[in-house]
């Protein structure tokens, strides 16, 4: 992977934007705690010399020089780091532990920084200092301070700290970042790899699901939800051109082998007339295969959804069943209707009413016959926010095992093979049910089958 | 631009229609005929001519539309798809000027959708590819008739047969005859359009607004129901089943 690949990546400019912000929540941090450490410890030292400046003062105020004098001379010997000098004008030093008036000036808070040269036991030692002075009266120098090398070590302690916490924070923060967009570029390449693979033709493959449920796992999921679909309509069509292949050949096959048989041998004029309405009524009914093919296919187009209207079905149902009636009564059955009046539903009419037809017209086909008590009920309700149609016969029914299998396109069972039809008639009614979002079951009448669209309102 | 012979094939060469009187005699209609698959074309014009029609074919849309507003024609019979000119444009074109030639539509786009775009550009039928050369025949007849309305009827007869619009009432040798309304509608349609032929898709579409082909034959079985309460016990047939085509309502001549 090139490192300009992965700075382009939206996860790492994302991580340096969050870098950034955590960086500056970093440095406030760590400057506040600074301000209470190295800053308090400063104002101590400030506010110690401030008191003893205020005490010497007092001390002067009363015994006047001499005074001032003593009492120096005697904290002067004191271990701690206080640092004092008194001057005479002429600037001989009076009392004191320093060697001489720190050449620094006065800043402009009132304090010198200066270095000076202090006696330990082990020699002299350079050391920072702070201090404060004040002009006495009559020329007068009294310089009070502290010793402030341990301090100024604590503080460069504190700073080189901190300094090294801002880094560190960048730095992991930096390869944080940028292991984290390796990781997503790592997952999004493997969704664009196995996409490409699947451009170039091999369906079956699938994008790799991590396994922890996140967005790029819920993304991987869905393409493969839609891979799967994809892969099942490919194997729809496979399979619907292997059946039409299957289906129309042998009826053209037929209707070729016709014709060239007759062509052999001259032939009455009655005999070629004859063969060629035979033809005729062959080529209609592959003509209506294929019409019926064209159904499926159209109810399952986008643009049936687009012409959807509101749709009485109660009319429908009944027009159905009263186109139907003739047929049925010539069947010996009896066609019987329950359909409440007004219901509606938003649908495409022309798909739903081919759909009902075909199922009044497969339980005509079907239904018990030649007997007494051949019964056919077609019946719609509103339940539960649902148009349930269904059509039902009590003719022999079609076994459990198969209800699924002739849904499918020109599946006919073996025990309707010499009845006429194309053995699309349930795969158009499957189709209208996905078009209004509904279902199809087949469920047993006892006896007989019983077939129900069940389309939302 | 002037018609230009698209078909060599000799059935098929133009005919311009010069004689009208030729053009009035019964039963002849002048159909033009714009299509650009030349077999089609070829089987069509050679089927109407044969069916005793006069038949002009223009090869594409422009052609056809110059065809058109320069002839005087009775039906036209307009492919969908066509070179330079689709056909829905063509009768567009044809209706801005006010020729109000009754248009059948051909075509291979056979949703409900494209026919009522045909229709609503003002084609007065629609039929799809493909389709039986009787249906083609049976719809541009009754498309001929329809271009010389009658005057509004309330009756209509044929032979002893008579429907009456207003009361709803069927006589027939002036006997009372009862039609469930679907039968009544049948029948009325029958009517309209006695002495032609009516296919059993024209009878699905216009009596039941069905657009598609039921599995089984339904019509023929209301067309016999209907023909046992209007023939049968009476004298002379009516309604004849016209073989590979459909039914014809007719009294003998």
């Amino acid at each position: 992977m090139l490192l300009t690949n992965l700075l382009k990546t939206s996860t790492f400019r994302l991580a340096v934007i969050y870098l950034a912000l955590f960086v500056t929540s970093v440095i406030a941090l760590l400057g506040y705690i600074y301000w209470n450490t190295a800053g308090f410890l400063a104002r101590q030292t400030d506010q110690a010399v401030e008191a003893e400046i205020q005490g010497l003062a007092e001390q002067y105020a009363q015994g006047g020089l001499p005074l001032l004098v003593h009492t120096v001379i005697q904290r002067s010997r004191d271990p701690r780091q206080s640092l004092y000098l008194v001057l005479d004008p002429r600037g001989n030093m009076l009392a004191g532990n320093l060697d001489s008036k720190p050449a620094a000036l006065q800043g402009p808070d009132g304090y010198v920084e200066f270095n000076y040269q202090r006696r330990t036991m082990e020699g002299v030692e350079r050391h920072a200092a702070r201090a404060r002075y004040i002009e006495l009266p009559e020329g007068f120098f009294l310089l009070v301070g502290r010793d402030v090398e341990e301090r100024r070590n604590i503080e460069s302690l504190i700073t080189a700290s901190l300094i090294w916490a801002v880094a560190l924070t960048l730095g992991l923060g930096l390869i944080g970042g940028l292991i984290m967009s390796r990781n997503m570029l790592a997952r999004l390449d493997d969704i664009n790899r196995t996409s490409r693979e699947i451009m170039r033709g091999d369906l079956a493959r699938r994008i790799p699901v991590s396994g922890t449920g996140d967005e790029l796992d819920q993304l991987a999921g869905n393409l493969n939800n839609m891979l799967e679909q994809i892969e099942a309509l490919m194997m729809g069509m496979r399979e619907v051109t292997d059946n039409v292949a299957h289906d129309l050949r042998s009826p053209l096959n037929r209707l070729r082998n016709r014709l060239e048989v007759t062509l052999m041998k001259p032939a009455s004029e009655a005999d070629y007339k004859d063969v060629l309405e035979k033809t005729i009524s062959e080529a209609d009914h592959l003509l209506a295969t294929f019409n019926a093919l064209l159904s499926i296919a159209r109810a399952e187009a986008r643009s049936s959804r687009e012409a959807m209207v509101d749709v009485d079905i109660s009319a429908l149902v009944l027009d159905a069943v009263e186109l139907y009636e003739p047929v049925a009564e010539e069947a010996e059955l009896t066609l019987k209707a329950d359909v409440p009046e007004g219901l509606k539903l938003f649908a495409n009419r022309e798909i739903l009413s081919q759909a009902i037809a075909n199922l009044i017209d497969n339980a005509i086909k079907h239904g018990r016959k030649g007997e007494e008590g051949g019964e056919i009920t077609v019946k719609a309700a509103l339940a539960h926010g649902r148009v349930v149609l269904s059509v039902s016969d009590n003719g022999p029914g079609i076994p459990e095992a198969d209800r699924a299998r002739v849904l499918e396109r020109f599946v006919r069972l073996e025990a309707s093979r010499n009845t006429p039809g194309s053995g699309l008639g349930l795969s158009l009614a499957a189709a209208a049910a996905r078009l209004h979002n509904g279902r199809i079951t087949l469920s047993d009448a006892e006896p007989g089958l019983c077939v129900t669209l069940s389309l939302p309102v | 631009m002037t018609a230009q012979p698209l078909l060599t094939h000799d059935v098929c060469e133009l005919e311009p229609v010069t004689d009208k009187r030729e053009g009035e005699e019964r039963g002849k209609v002048r159909i033009l005929v714009i299509e650009d698959d030349i077999e089609a074309a070829t089987y069509v014009v050679k089927g109407l001519r044969e069916s005793g029609h006069i038949v002009d074919h223009a090869g594409d849309g422009e052609e056809g539309v110059t065809l058109a507003l320069s002839g005087t024609y009775d039906v036209m019979v307009v492919d969908r798809m066509l070179p330079k000119r689709d056909g829905l444009s063509v009768v567009e074109a044809l209706r801005e000027n006010a020729d109000a030639t009754p248009v059948l539509f051909l075509s291979a786009l056979g949703e409900v959708d494209d026919r009522v775009k045909g229709l609503r550009a003002g084609g007065d039928d629609y039929l799809t590819k493909p389709f039986a050369f009787a249906e083609l025949l049976a719809r541009i007849e009754v498309l001929a008739r329809r271009a010389n309305p009658d005057s509004v009827q309330t009756k209509l007869s044929v032979g002893d047969l008579e429907l009456d619009l207003l009361t709803r009432k069927v006589q027939r040798a002036g006997q009372d005859i009862d039609l469930q309304p679907r039968e009544f509608r049948l029948l009325e349609y029958l009517m309209k359009h006695s002495g032609q032929v009516v296919t059993r898709t024209m009878l699905l579409e216009n009596v039941w607004e069905y657009h598609f082909d039921p599995q089984t034959n339904v019509i023929d079985v209301h067309i016999s129901r209907l023909r046992s309460k209007i023939d049968k016990n009476f004298g002379e047939p009516l309604l004849h089943t016209i073989r590979g085509a459909g039914y014809s309502l007719r009294a003998a001549d």
